[in-house]
């Protein structure tokens, strides 16, 4: 049985999508059977990221209906094999995510994917209850700032108690926290919240935290996950947050600034 | 609903405040109207221990009446017993004319007492403290209220989440939402907290934002308590 993953935030604008993509395509580089959902019916934007949007015809909703079977619907990446995308409906609103429909669809992907990645909506209404109440894990984005910090708070606080585990009394939702867009010459001038003020107000663990990265706009642009573009540092933070969340343990890189980086760490300097 | 039977109120003087308070009065239980009757009983009383009745106030209680009469005279009943010493503050008992006619002579009516048994009954159950003890931290949105209890928190309290308590309130972490104790009225309530970063502060109703509290307070392991009618903030000792 396959592990359901929500990402999800709270706020919007903070990465949940690039986020999504990239933690999809690196689970699948790594072998694993990989779906990535898009719930934010109405507002669709993970087929672009994925470069994948020319090649929509069924979608998530239709699934839900019984207008077309999972197959049908599932779009198979080019580039990376064991990758599928469930796109969201862009004529639909969120009304059309029926809990029994999505629990469903769920249920039938966790039999032949080992991951099923969903890309939540922003906000706490209804699509982004209805992509983190089947959740087994998730992952949580924030942006070093204080507004950032407290939609995700908020959105713990639901994950702990309006989920189907904590509905149920089973084991909770596993928390991981994502610290994207991240400046560390900035936190270092008091301009953004460092790694530590986000860690001690949220109180969960670190799994990864991607650096604020032009490369991200641009991929996003040209519908290539970002964790695919070597030899950048957003690409290569997704490829360690990926290989940690598989159990690695790698230390966490570009959470210092540059020049009391390199050297200070080789000669064992704080 | 949460009870928020004591409003917030802001930390400046007001002119009067209402609280409700147990007082233990004479009751006197009346059998008889006979006015003549009663005053003989009471120079008899008064002769025994002069000064017994020093102004002291009473309540009348109709319910032994021997033969519930209509027209009663209360007003004449009150000024007999104020001759006497004693200051009626109010009727019990005695029946929706009776109870009428009272209040027409402007003594109030009040509740039947309960049996005292039941009383010391619901007391006790209560005494054993119904406490709350949250295991997890409690997120921005989330509202916890410990009934008739103590709420007891093993983690942090997030900016927007909201506290509630009837008795103490213990945050075995950073408190940084809002903590409410005492909200039914138990001045002896408190707030204790491993590092004070609050955004509001009450007990029994009285108030502290964020910006009144000291600076110097802040961060710190905290005791918050009432002295006199007012928020007293002090280090936890260690």
């Amino acid at each position: 049985m396959g592990t359901v993953i929500v990402v999800t935030s709270g706020k919007g604008g903070v990465g949940k999508t690039t986020t999504s993509a990239s933690f999809a395509t690196g689970l699948a580089q790594r072998g694993f059977r990989t779906v990535v959902i898009d719930f934010d019916v109405g507002l669709r934007n993970l087929d672009l990221i994925m470069g994948c949007e020319r090649r929509v015809v069924y979608d998530f909703v239709n699934v839900i209906n019984g207008e077309a079977n999972l197959n049908q619907a599932l779009i198979r990446d080019k580039r990376v094999e064991n990758l599928y995308i469930l796109p969201a409906s862009q004529t639909r609103d969120k009304e059309a995510l029926i809990k029994d429909g999505v629990e469903k669809v769920l249920n039938e992907l966790k039999q032949s994917f080992e991951y099923v990645v969903c890309d939540s909506p922003a906000g706490i209404e209804r699509g982004a209850l209805m992509a983190l109440y089947f959740a087994d894990e998730a992952l949580v984005v924030t942006n070093p700032e204080v507004s950032s910090v407290r939609d995700s708070d908020r959105i713990l606080g639901i994950l702990a108690s309006r989920s189907r585990r904590a509905e149920q009394g089973d084991p909770p939702v596993k928390e991981h926290l994502v610290l994207a867009r991240y400046a560390p010459e900035r936190a270092d001038r008091g301009d953004m919240l460092s790694v530590d003020d986000v860690l001690e107000i949220l109180g969960i663990p670190l799994l990864g935290v991607i650096p604020e990265s032009q490369t991200v706009l641009q991929s996003s642009n040209a519908g290539v996950p970002v964790i695919m573009e070597n030899g950048s540092e957003a690409g290569a933070a997704y490829g360690d947050l990926v290989d940690r969340f598989l159990g690695k343990n790698i230390p966490h890189r570009f959470i210092m600034t540059q020049k009391k980086g390199f050297l200070k760490r080789l000669f064992g300097g704080s | 609903m949460l009870p928020r039977s004591f409003p917030l109120a802001a930390e400046e003087p007001p002119p009067f405040e209402l609280k409700g308070s147990l007082f233990t009065l004479t009751v006197l239980h009346l059998f008889q109207l006979d006015r003549a009757a009663i005053e003989r009983h009471l120079a008899e009383k008064i002769k025994q221990a002069p000064g017994f009745f020093n102004n002291t106030p009473v309540v009348i209680d109709l319910e032994g009446m021997a033969n519930p009469v209509d027209g009663v005279d209360f007003t004449g009943l009150y000024e007999l017993l104020r001759g006497h010493g004693m200051a009626p503050v109010g009727i019990r008992n005695g029946g929706p004319k009776l109870q009428a006619a009272a209040r027409l002579a402007g003594l109030p009516v009040l509740p039947e007492s309960r049996p005292v048994a039941a009383a010391k009954k619901t007391e006790s159950s209560e005494s054993v403290a119904r406490n709350r003890i949250i295991n997890h931290p409690i997120r921005s949105g989330q509202q916890i209220y410990a009934a008739d209890g103590d709420l007891i928190v093993l983690g942090a309290v997030s900016a927007g989440a909201e506290v509630i308590a009837d008795g103490n309130i213990h945050v075995y972490g950073a408190l940084r939402g809002r903590a409410l104790a005492g909200v039914k009225g138990d001045i002896e309530a408190r707030i204790f907290c491993h590092s004070l970063e609050a955004e509001l502060i009450s007990i029994v109703g009285r108030y502290r934002i964020s910006e009144q509290i000291d600076p110097s307070d802040r961060g710190k392991a905290v005791q918050i308590h009432l002295a006199q009618d007012r928020l007293v903030i002090e280090p936890l000792i260690r």
